[in-house]
């Protein structure tokens, strides 16, 4: 497979946001400081009504979108995926989540491509974090495609959701043609050796290692889980059943997030045998994009690696 | 502003109605508490006044129909003080007086601490510390890019300004120059386990270095300070800040902890206790309202 590249989330963020705000009054964009970086300067640039900055105090803007939502409106978060998460966690707890607040929780930097910031910057557990938090919609989008689908379903969708962007281009896999649908995950390559099961711009790579292992004669199926929570069970199951045997692989922690749910929903619904490649219960270092694949084990050469010993050792 | 001519706020002060409408919020929320056998006293009691001004005047607002979009926002950011507000939005009719008993209870509307998804009424679900002045400044910004002619009033605690978001917000508030934004902060001086300054109890950080209205003042609000008992005085400041001039505003409200109860004053102790049978006749014979003996030798 050659890879065609999508354009970076960040500036489909900042585009798709635009051009929602053309269509829609209620949309505003609600930075802290970093509107260069999250792209949030293409929606100043284009409607500069509608971008409010709130200066590097997280809270106070997580806890200003809560009180903006309950008047009508419909603010989409800028900040790094650390600072929308974890840095205002209990904001988002108790304004945003508890109250059913229309909040667009849109962060990028997500995953390991934060521009060599290091392990401040970098997130390990916000799929973990997000999809426990009661009433929180997760969603990580694999491409630009998605994205920018994800993204136009956030605005029309109504209450809180967090969508993981990312800052870097990564392979586009979905075509215009493609349709997000919320809460539904996707087989994105059919095989009947071993499920891969994968999420966020991972799944570039896990498609990647699918095609490294189909020249060893092992053929993956591959489901893309876009929308971790609601979790598309049935679609789970039906990849679990199409194989046997179900890898997960996630830039992430494997504690709680992609690894977790699915384990979890297979071992409520139909009990498989399941690994789970990601972060195992570290923090991730400053350092090039593909460095820092090959460190962690996520390039899609290191992941059909991995698929190979968890195979060969059953 | 403009809202002045359609505000009933621009109606007749009736202070005699706002002092017993705050004697009433002290009854009911005192006799809630003790059938709860739990909850907030010294807190509701310092804010009772202030709430009694607010929903009986100055807010714009329809118990009928609480989601009028046009309404005043308020949140109660010191969410500890719930049953406080409860019983100051029951007796304007809200909801029957009757279900201020069922504070605390499991299913009951009337949650530990405002949860704006079960009680219709309710601006923002608070009780984590700090949090509600965003909140509000989000509803206050949003009344200006939608146009709404409708201000934010939020009430804080003064032990709750050791927060860090409060002084993010009061950093931000500014710079938008929300003066639909207001800023009451319940200034009783006592924490729950104790206070800052001297003393056997003065345990506790302060709340702000020096004055605590130097520091509203100094990040850019207008800063007016009252006693938080004296309605005529409240009442005052609450007109003179109805026209803006461009600033948020913080009212400092020096209060009581525990007023209204002559054992519970000053006592940083009854921030949360359940009251005794023989505590309660007291607190409701200093109320004005005393009951029947039976009741408390019932319990």
């Amino acid at each position: 497979m050659t890879a065609v590249m999508g354009r970076p989330q960040r500036e489909i963020f900042g585009e798709t946001v635009a051009a929602l705000c053309a269509t829609d009054p209620r949309i505003y964009v609600v930075d802290g400081d970093v509107g260069s970086s999250t792209r949030a300067d293409i929606v100043e640039k284009a409607h500069p009504d509608r971008y409010l900055q709130m200066g590097i105090a997280e809270q106070n803007m997580l806890g200003v979108a809560a009180g903006m939502a309950t008047m009508g409106l419909i603010p989409f978060i800028s900040t790094f995926v650390s600072f929308a998460v974890v840095r205002p966690l209990d904001q988002v707890r108790v304004l945003i989540a508890q109250t059913g607040a229309n909040v667009k929780i849109t962060p990028s930097y997500g995953g390991l491509f934060t521009g060599q910031t290091g392990m401040s910057h970098i997130i390990v557990d916000d799929y973990a974090i997000m999809r426990a938090m009661p009433g929180m919609v997760t969603v990580s989008p694999c491409d630009d495609t998605e994205a920018a689908e994800a993204l136009r379903w956030a605005a029309a969708y109504e209450g809180p959701c967090y969508i993981r962007l990312g800052r870097d281009a990564t392979p586009r896999i979905f075509g215009e043609d493609h349709a997000f649908a919320f809460g539904r995950a996707e087989v994105v390559r059919d095989g009947g050796d071993v499920t891969l099961i994968s999420t966020g711009a991972q799944t570039a790579r896990t498609l990647e290692a699918a095609e490294l292992l189909a020249a060893d004669g092992i053929e993956a199926h591959v489901l893309h889980v876009a929308t971790l929570k609601p979790l598309d069970v049935a679609a789970i199951v039906a990849a679990a059943e199409r194989t046997g045997r179900v890898i997960t692989v996630e830039e992430g922690t494997v504690i709680g997030g992609l690894g977790g749910a699915v384990a979890e929903a297979l071992g409520e619904h139909r009990p498989t045998w399941v690994n789970r490649i990601g972060l195992r219960d570290v923090f991730v270092q400053s350092g090039p994009n593909d460095a820092l694949l090959d460190i962690y084990g996520l390039s899609g050469t290191r992941v059909a690696e991995q698929v190979r010993a968890i195979l060969s050792a059953a | 502003m403009s809202q002045a001519a359609a505000n009933p706020a621009a109606a007749p002060v009736d202070l005699d109605h706002l002092r017993e409408m705050a004697r009433r919020i002290r009854v009911e929320l005192v006799r809630a508490v003790y059938h709860a056998r739990a909850g907030h006293l010294g807190g509701p009691l310092s804010a009772a006044d202030l709430l009694s001004a607010l929903y009986f005047h100055e807010l714009r607002i329809r118990p009928q129909e609480p989601a009028w979009p046009d309404r005043d926002r308020f949140v109660l950011s010191k969410g500890h003080s719930s049953i406080g507000l409860y019983a100051a939005m029951a007796l304007r009719g809200y909801f029957p007086v009757e279900e201020l008993l069922t504070f605390d209870g499991a299913n009951s509307r009337l949650q530990g601490h405002p949860d704006m998804s079960r009680l219709p009424g309710l601006d923002m679900s608070t009780g984590s510390l700090g949090m509600g002045i965003s909140a509000a400044m989000g509803m206050a910004l949003g009344a200006r890019l939608t146009g709404l002619d409708a201000r934010a009033f939020v009430v804080l605690g003064d032990g709750e300004c050791q927060e860090g978001e409060v002084w993010e917000a009061a950093n931000a508030a500014p710079h938008y120059r929300l003066d639909n934004l207001v800023a009451i902060i319940d200034h009783n001086r006592l924490q729950q386990y104790g206070w800052p300054g001297e003393g056997p109890d003065g345990r506790i950080p302060p709340q702000v270095p020096g004055e605590m209205a130097a520091k509203w003042a100094a990040f850019g609000w207008r800063v007016i300070e009252v006693d938080g008992h004296d309605m005529a005085a409240i009442m005052e400041v609450l007109a003179r800040v109805r026209a803006g001039d461009g600033r948020p505003v913080a009212i400092i409200a020096h209060t009581v902890k525990g007023k209204g109860v002559s054992y519970m004053e000053g006592r940083y102790y009854w921030h949360t206790r359940a009251i005794k049978p023989e505590e309660y006749a007291i607190a409701m014979h200093d109320l004005g309202e005393p009951e029947p003996a039976a009741e408390g030798a019932a319990r």
